[in-house]
């Protein structure tokens, strides 16, 4: 049986989602339902293209000077590309025949069995840490973040190249509670780099347009003054912290 | 020396020159026996592959100078663009006494006029023009000058005229209108000069004066062979060109200078060679005025001077910065109804800097980086128009300064080196925008553009203006297929009607550039080229996109005119989807591919005036609104009224598949059907070019790796937030060295129209969310 992939968008010159410049797949599908969610469109597999690995692959390569000039590569997004682990599998292992560096956007809602079928082709996986209180976790995605704790601590085992990605959510994850957890668990993996993504609001439209109901509406975006702090904070720990606005 | 110079010595045995003292301390060659700067560079700059961390800041000097130069921009700005006009003195080589900006702390020295940003009058391309421009600004023409030039001396523009009267071809056939007045063809150089025309400037400095006439000389002899127009016509202009190099010398001397002689250090070469630029934009104010490649000559003497301890690194900036300071000041006097077409008072300073020699060793040298350093030093300005000639091979650190300048001042341009060193040598400079010629060897008869979607609703409309409904050509059919149109029924009327279009405009080149050469010639731009050159005469192409889509929609889409009572095509009714030109869509880009192709073809068709090469460019300047303005509703949606796209630039926010997809698009045109540069105009904001200023640097250096790579031809790079431009449409005061690139060069954001305004602002800005 041919796989075929979900597809909701491509951006064909993404700069934000690992290095250099990247092709940027969109993929439909989410386990997780986090209640600030910019792409709230991709969550439930309706608005989508059907594709093989095959075609996007071919959808990808005439970009690929741009890959290799800039340090680059493709990056899959969403959603969440877990969701549909043999379209990531087949479709990374294409890259990788032509040399293409692979990155992966995930929350790493996933099994062992899966992770060890994409560690062998994934060059970079970008892991959203979403909260560390399990209630609040429970509150915020709607799944535990026991699988997800565990996962990255396996892939950390396995050498993998892990970049994290963390919300500064106002209220939720920037309290001294999170914070103590966050760095508690970051000194037990190995990983390149902590990008804090300052939450904002420029996804409510789409909740909007959907007819849901925002949550966390009122919620404001953090200052900066609490951004610079928590990188310091980070820093202080001799990890590389990135600010990504 | 003296032996290995004597076994270099020229066809020529009689040929004989003192070596002068100053070229004995350079690596000697054949520049020393013939003019020829290539040598001289070749043999003897220094490649630099370093960063930038030797460059020095703006002296107090600079500043001073600068500090004045920025109040009289001010005051232009205040009285609607014009300091002033001399409405006495033609302009001449030697027309005005010396001017200055601030005597004591100048280093390099020249204006125009006696007084800075005074501009002068050049009634030699049309008197007419001039007078009422004069009107339009508050200013009367001297009517001494005004009848001298109406009833004594005939200009450019009466003589084209004189040519043009009586020509059926120029009248359209029902009611005999000018057809140059349909906007068809646009922008011809009938009333005003041609420019796009780089003298050597160089060769001032290297050689002096002196040397160069006795060089004219020697050129004049060769044509002493039977007298047919073709020597006849090279004798005089070889005259004409001799006695410009003497008014040249003349300039200098009221500044006290003798030019007759080399230079002999950096400030001399500097000097010397905008002695050169200066005679030429006193004598002409063609549309380009541009500068070509001085960067690795300058850098010899700066590198000998840096040598032997007479210069600093930060006096050298210095002499850099006041020559930039003094190129940014320079003015044409242009009518209200040219900046319609070339907004923002441009004067495409152009100025290459890098690319690559024939030998594979980089051109960059540190003057490369003093050049970008003026836009730190002194801020933003879209003049001189810096133009970067890339390669995969620029040093690594030049390619970054480069980017990061373009990242913070949107001044710069870049174009494919690759592509032009094949064809022009590695000593080659970009007249205008993206039109290259060899320096000092080639030069091009500039042709302004056609608007190609019109002519593709004269296949639709039968050869009726879609505007007026005024027949323009007679023998379209009308077309069999209504509802919807077919694909290939209207290709094949449009191609027909370009093989048409084509005749009528070669023969109009040939009117204008036959006249202009007689009646308008440029003695010193042509007195610092050899005497027999190539010259190319460059077609243009404007509406590129919207004719792809249109034809795209028409084959992929059920396109349906809406007729008024005449038959004309008022609107269209799309009915279904179409793909457009800008998503990286093979079967949509190939239509591009194909149209100029066959455009191309036909103009190569109709023999050029003194056997010019036929090129063509896909580039707009910003006429793209005002060629909006008299096009009606097109088949790709677009409405009447609404502004082309620039260039050949997708049309504005059609490519929906990221910045990637649109540059992929745009490098599929071939740069040998469009030697005359394809232009493309690149925004993005800056939180989409990457997360910080190193990863911008690093995302755009790669992405114009990525394009030139893929043979794309030429990148105007702005990183801009609309609410920036937005804010400066508001309180213009607020951002008085605003620049942003348009099409192939950069303005001034404030000094652009509102429509204008708007219309960059509504262009694709390429972001994330």
């Amino acid at each position: 049986m041919t796989i075929k992939g979900k597809i909701h968008s491509f951006e064909t010159f993404g700069t934000l989602d690992g290095p250099g410049i990247r092709f940027v797949i969109f993929m439909e599908g989410c386990p997780l339902r986090c209640l600030y969610c910019h792409n709230v469109d991709m969550l439930d597999m309706k608005d989508y293209k059907d594709m093989t690995p095959e075609q996007l692959f071919k959808k990808i390569i005439p970009y690929k000077t741009y890959f290799q000039s800039s340090g680059g590569g493709v990056t899959l997004s969403g959603g969440d590309p877990i969701m549909q682990p043999n379209f990531v599998v087949k479709f990374f292992t294409l890259c990788k025949q032509e040399g293409i560096h692979t990155t992966i956007d995930t929350s790493c809602f996933t099994t062992k069995e899966t992770l060890d079928r994409l560690i062998p082709v994934t060059d970079l996986w970008m892991i959203s840490l979403k909260h560390f209180n399990e209630t609040k976790h429970l509150k915020l995605t709607g799944q535990s973040n026991k699988p997800i704790l565990e996962n990255i601590r396996y892939l950390s085992k396995k050498k993998a190249n892990i970049r994290f990605r963390y919300m500064v959510l106002p209220g939720w994850t920037d309290t001294f509670f999170n914070l103590r957890a966050l760095k508690k668990f970051l000194k037990t993996v190995r990983f390149k780099l902590i990008e804090l993504l300052p939450y904002h609001t420029h996804g409510i439209y789409k909740w909007e347009h959907l007819g849901l109901k925002y949550k966390l509406k009122g919620t404001k975006p953090p200052s900066e003054n609490s951004i610079r702090k928590i990188k310091k904070m980070l820093e202080k720990e001799g990890w590389k912290v990135m600010i990504n606005e | 020396m003296a032996q290995r110079i004597k076994n270099l010595l020229p066809k020529n045995p009689d040929k004989k020159f003192k070596i002068p003292d100053i070229h004995k301390k350079f690596h000697p060659g054949n520049w020393q026996v013939d003019v020829d700067l290539r040598d001289f560079i070749q043999k003897n700059y220094k490649p630099y592959t370093g960063g930038k961390d030797f460059l020095a800041p703006p002296t107090k000097k600079t500043l001073k100078v600068f500090k004045q130069v920025k109040k009289l921009l001010r005051t232009e700005f205040k009285r609607d663009g014009i300091y002033g006009i001399d409405t006495k003195i033609p302009s001449t080589i030697t027309s005005h006494g010396p001017g200055y900006i601030d005597r004591r702390n100048e280093s390099i020295v020249g204006l125009q006029t006696d007084i800075p940003l005074v501009r002068a009058i050049k009634p030699k391309g049309g008197v007419q023009l001039i007078d009422s421009t004069c009107e339009s600004f508050g200013y009367h023409l001297d009517p001494k000058v005004k009848d001298l030039y109406t009833n004594v001396i005939k200009n450019h523009n009466d003589a084209v005229f004189d040519i043009y009267y009586g020509w059926k071809e120029f009248f359209t056939p029902e009611t005999h209108k000018l057809f140059r007045s349909k906007g068809i063809i646009t922008g011809l150089p009938d009333n005003y000069g041609r420019g796009r025309i780089i003298g050597d400037y160089r060769r001032v400095a290297l050689y002096g004066i002196d040397r160069l006439v006795a060089e004219k000389q020697e050129e004049l002899n060769e044509q002493c062979t039977y007298m047919n127009e073709e020597n006849m016509l090279l004798r005089e202009e070889a005259h004409k060109q001799i006695v410009a190099l003497q008014e040249i010398k003349e300039m200098a001397a009221t500044y006290n200078f003798d030019i007759s002689r080399p230079a002999e250090d950096t400030k001399e070469a500097i000097q010397w060679l905008y002695f050169g630029y200066l005679a030429s934009v006193k004598e002409q104010d063609g549309a380009a005025m541009s500068m070509g490649r001085i960067d690795a000559f300058i850098d010899i003497y700066a590198e000998k001077d840096l040598r032997r301890g007479k210069y600093t690194e930060s006096e050298i900036q210095q002499f850099v910065d006041d020559f930039v300071i003094k190129l940014r000041l320079v003015r044409h006097l242009r009518a209200p109804e040219y900046n319609d077409l070339f907004a923002g008072d441009p004067t495409w300073v152009t100025c290459v800097l890098g690319g690559i020699g024939k030998d594979g060793r980089t051109l960059v040298t540190k003057t490369a980086f003093r050049f970008l350093r003026t836009l730190e030093n002194l801020g933003p300005s879209p003049e001189p128009n810096l133009t970067i000639l890339w390669s995969q091979n620029l040093p690594e650190k030049f390619k970054n300064y480069a980017c990061e300048v373009s990242v913070e001042s949107s001044s710069i341009q870049f174009e494919n080196d690759k592509l032009m060193r094949p064809i022009h040598g590695d000593d080659y400079g970009i007249a205008c925008c993206v039109s290259a010629m060899t320096i000092g060897k080639q030069m091009q008869f500039f042709g302004a553009r056609c608007n190609l979607p019109k002519l593709l609703l004269l296949a639709v409309n039968q050869g009726r203006d879609e505007m007026d409904g005024e027949l323009m050509v007679e023998g379209v059919p009308k077309l069999k297929h209504q509802k919807p149109l077919d694909y290939r029924e209207v290709k094949k009327e449009f191609f027909k009607l370009m093989d048409w279009l084509c005749r009528k405009y070669v023969e109009t080149m040939n009117i204008i550039h036959y006249c202009h050469d007689k009646y308008n010639y440029e003695s010193a731009e042509m007195a610092l080229h050899d005497l027999k050159i190539h010259r190319f005469m460059a077609f243009g192409v404007a509406g590129i996109s919207i004719v792809i889509d249109s034809l795209s929609a028409i084959k992929n889409a059920k396109v349906y005119p809406i007729r008024d009572a005449k038959g004309i095509a008022k609107d269209f009714k799309i009915v279904g989807e179409y793909p457009a030109f800008g998503n990286d869509l093979q079967e949509v880009d190939k239509i591009g591919e194909e149209v100029v192709k066959h455009f191309i073809t036909c103009l190569r068709k109709y023999p050029a005036y003194r056997n010019a090469e036929h090129t063509l460019s896909l580039l707009t300047i910003t006429a793209n609104v005002v060629y909006g303005h008299h096009t009606g509703s097109t088949p790709d949606g677009r409405k009447t009224g609404e502004p082309f796209a620039p260039g050949a630039n997708p049309m504005h926010n059609r490519d929906k598949s990221g910045a990637l997809a649109s540059l992929n698009s745009v490098a599929k045109f071939h740069y040998e059907d469009c030697r005359d540069g394809i232009s493309n105009t690149f925004s993005i904001t800056p939180s989409t070019l990457g997360k910080n200023n190193t990863q911008r640097v690093e995302n755009l250096r790669g992405m114009l790796d990525g394009y030139f790579s893929k043979n794309g031809f030429h990148l105007n790079v702005n990183v801009l937030n609309k609410e920036t431009l937005q804010d400066a449409m508001k309180h213009p005061e607020k951002y008085p060295q605003l620049t942003i690139r348009v099409s192939g060069y950069a303005v001034n954001f404030i000094k652009l129209t509102k429509e204008q305004q708007q219309e960059v602002i509504s262009r694709t800005f390429h972001k994330n969310f």
